[in-house]
């Protein structure tokens, strides 16, 4: 067999067992563990989509919360059941053709996505001429746009007071099993020819354009294909926190997704899945920091904020002293990992 | 709408706008010499508005002390955050750098929680803040003219700081060309940090004058009025002084004229300043200044 075909295999593997993994977890642990890794999924799925604009584009966009929110509105509109709507929309009704459409979960979430996608079209196309920091705060300024007018549209969005009781479809399957299809829709696309033109646009424009690299179309693709996955991303977000407001897609949440593309190093799939992982749980580890604490026999009173506050200073070491991310760019592959595996063993052997 | 209103809201939008381009002055200066959006100054905002306020409450310091030793405490704060957070990565890519501000960011946000409470606390306002001066039909908070006459002062002041000393002299070559200002035997980093230092300075005098006229802090109060203000330096051209006087200017005039004209699209506001921005930075993209 050739080389090629075992790691195939073995991917299936890995997949396979991934499955038998969510399958006991889902029907074992309580709840909140299963609400912890529901999480991971989710932030697996924005980070990487995420990575494909900042980190293989090397087009910095601050819009991620803004197809977010896109995802999680339409596909909640699209999903929740009259009766929950009517209870929901208690000061301004909502407009006719949402007020009565409901449609089974899947479909909604790949609708919310195909809206996120058909948005970021639209905003991408005039936009991406920008470089840089110019981009950048154009599309921060694009996602604070969508927040506000979800904040005004009563009739269609519930304003301020946002969605609440939704139903909570997001199980692991739905967050793990779209962090898996995310992460091979976009690692494939990276090997591809597509792939090798936009890391060419991040490397440089101008070389990559006299190579016949047409700017443009691949920077508006990684544009799109990023706020599809976001979207679905914000959708299953939606499903899982069960209430929905607009300014729970600010400019926080765009950092944080942020935060963990960067900390897991830029063009770096391997880098961005585990880093969301840990992300997810640090935050539910840190709860600890909050509660009152015995020290040394010194009884501590709870400090609220504290959790954020220590969070915030280990951002800060990890990004003062590993400047180029986890990974730095690099990924994970089958062979790397027996390299490693065999020099090991050679190792051991050379001592007996 | 009769001329009486249109004054009132001249005068308002007048002084919000030089609110703005104070702290929009501290975006310009950051960005015109390293090249990096410091998304911490509106984090350096808030804070200067707790310095104030403990100030006068903890040490019992006459107003204008403590507003004093608040701007002096801002501009340590500022030094020492390029210092932590910006000088070891002067050499490193500049995402790196523009992580660190977000960094940052989420620090001074925290610690306020945790140092200060996040629950919003009354500011004081001194007697002189609060009169109203009614002028034929007008009326005029005293808050609403003197914040455009200290930004003025404090903008001149800026203005011989960049254009007649020696400091503003090695200020302006580094933002011309970094490695040749340094070659030329220019300090580097003692004058990027006093960048920080006046950039801050200003954003407390702006931070106070805020506090002054919407009296109540609070940990998050930086974003609102620091985003706005980054807005407002890239309107203007990042990297220009004029540029942000003016964008800052143009955006306080605004906000508060379509809420005047269009009392309907109030809610609406914000999303017009960003679709200025937008259309702003597609037809010149490099603003109306442009990078100085």
């Amino acid at each position: 067999m050739k080389k090629k075909n075992i790691y195939l295999l073995l991917n299936i593997v890995m997949i396979l067992l991934i499955a038998l993994l969510i399958n006991i977890v889902q029907s074992k642990f309580d709840p909140y563990v299963i609400r912890i890794l529901n999480l991971c999924g989710i932030y697996v799925i924005l980070g990487v989509s995420l990575n494909l604009i900042n980190g293989f584009t090397g087009q910095f966009s601050l819009g991620h919360a803004g197809f977010m929110a896109i995802g999680a509105y339409v596909s909640a509109l699209l999903y929740m059941s009259p009766e929950l709507k009517e209870m929901n929309y208690f000061i301004t009704p909502l407009i006719w053709p949402f007020s009565v459409i409901q449609i089974p979960f899947f479909i909604s979430v790949i609708a919310g996505g195909i809206i996120a996608a058909l948005v970021g079209l639209l905003v991408g196309t005039p936009c991406l001429r920008l470089k840089g920091d110019y981009l950048a705060i154009v599309t921060f300024g694009f996602s604070e746009i969508i927040r506000i007018i979800f904040n005004n549209l009563q009739s269609i969005t519930n304003g301020p007071l946002g969605l609440k009781g939704l139903p909570a479809f997001t199980n692991l399957w739905w967050s793990w099993g779209g962090a898996i299809f995310t992460i091979f829709f976009i690692s494939n696309l990276i090997n591809s020819s597509y792939g090798r033109a936009l890391k060419s646009i991040r490397e440089d424009e101008v070389a990559a354009e006299a190579m016949g690299v047409n700017l443009f179309y691949h920077k508006v693709l990684s544009f799109v294909v990023g706020a599809f996955f976001a979207g679905i991303g914000g959708a299953l977000l939606g499903s899982l926190v069960m209430t929905i407001d607009p300014n729970t897609f600010n400019v926080s949440m765009t950092f944080q997704i942020i935060v963990i593309v960067i900390v897991g190093g830029l063009g770096s799939i391997t880098g961005t899945v585990i880093i969301a992982t840990i992300f997810a749980i640090l935050m539910e580890l840190l709860r600890a920091v909050e509660s009152p604490m015995n020290f040394f026999g010194t009884k501590l009173p709870a400090i609220p904020g504290m959790r954020m506050l220590v969070f915030s200073i280990i951002l800060m070491v990890v990004i003062l002293f590993f400047k180029r991310g986890l990974m730095g760019g690099k990924e994970f592959s089958w062979q790397q990992f027996f390299q490693i595996f065999f020099r090991n063993n050679k190792a051991i052997e050379e001592d007996s | 709408m009769s001329l009486n209103v249109f004054l009132q809201n001249l005068i308002n939008g007048i002084s919000l706008g030089c609110l703005f381009a104070l702290i929009a002055i501290g975006y310009t200066m950051v960005y015109g010499i390293l090249r990096l959006i410091n998304f911490a100054h509106g984090d350096i905002f808030m804070m200067a508005t707790f310095f104030a306020y403990y100030a006068i409450a903890l040490f019992s310091l006459p107003w204008g002390l403590a507003f004093f030793a608040a701007i002096i405490l801002t501009m340590l704060l500022g030094i020492t955050v390029d210092r932590i957070a910006y000088r070891p990565l002067r050499d490193a890519p500049r995402i790196s750098s523009l992580c660190s501000a977000i960094g940052m960011s989420f620090f001074l946000e925290n610690l306020a929680i945790v140092v200060f409470g996040g629950r919003p606390k009354p500011f004081f306002r001194p007697e002189i803040f609060n009169q109203t001066f009614i002028i034929s039909d007008i009326r005029i908070q005293s808050v609403s003219l003197i914040t455009p006459l200290a930004s003025i002062f404090f903008l001149l002041i800026l203005t011989y700081i960049i254009y007649r000393t020696k400091t503003g002299l090695a200020m302006r070559a580094i933002s011309k060309d970094f490695d040749t200002a340094k070659l030329m035997g220019i300090n580097l980093n003692r004058t990027i940090a006093f960048t920080f230092a006046i950039g801050s300075g200003l954003a407390a005098v702006g931070a106070i004058l805020w506090a002054l006229r919407y009296p109540q802090i609070f940990p998050f109060m930086g974003m609102f009025p620091g985003w706005r203000a980054f807005t407002a330096a890239i309107i203007g051209g990042i990297g220009s002084i004029r540029g942000a006087m003016l964008g800052g200017f143009l955006l306080g005039l605004i906000t508060i004229m379509i809420v005047a004209f269009f009392p309907m699209y109030a809610g609406y506001k914000d999303a017009f300043v960003f679709i200025l921005l937008i259309m702003v930075l597609l037809y010149k993209p490099e603003g109306i200044f442009g990078e100085e």
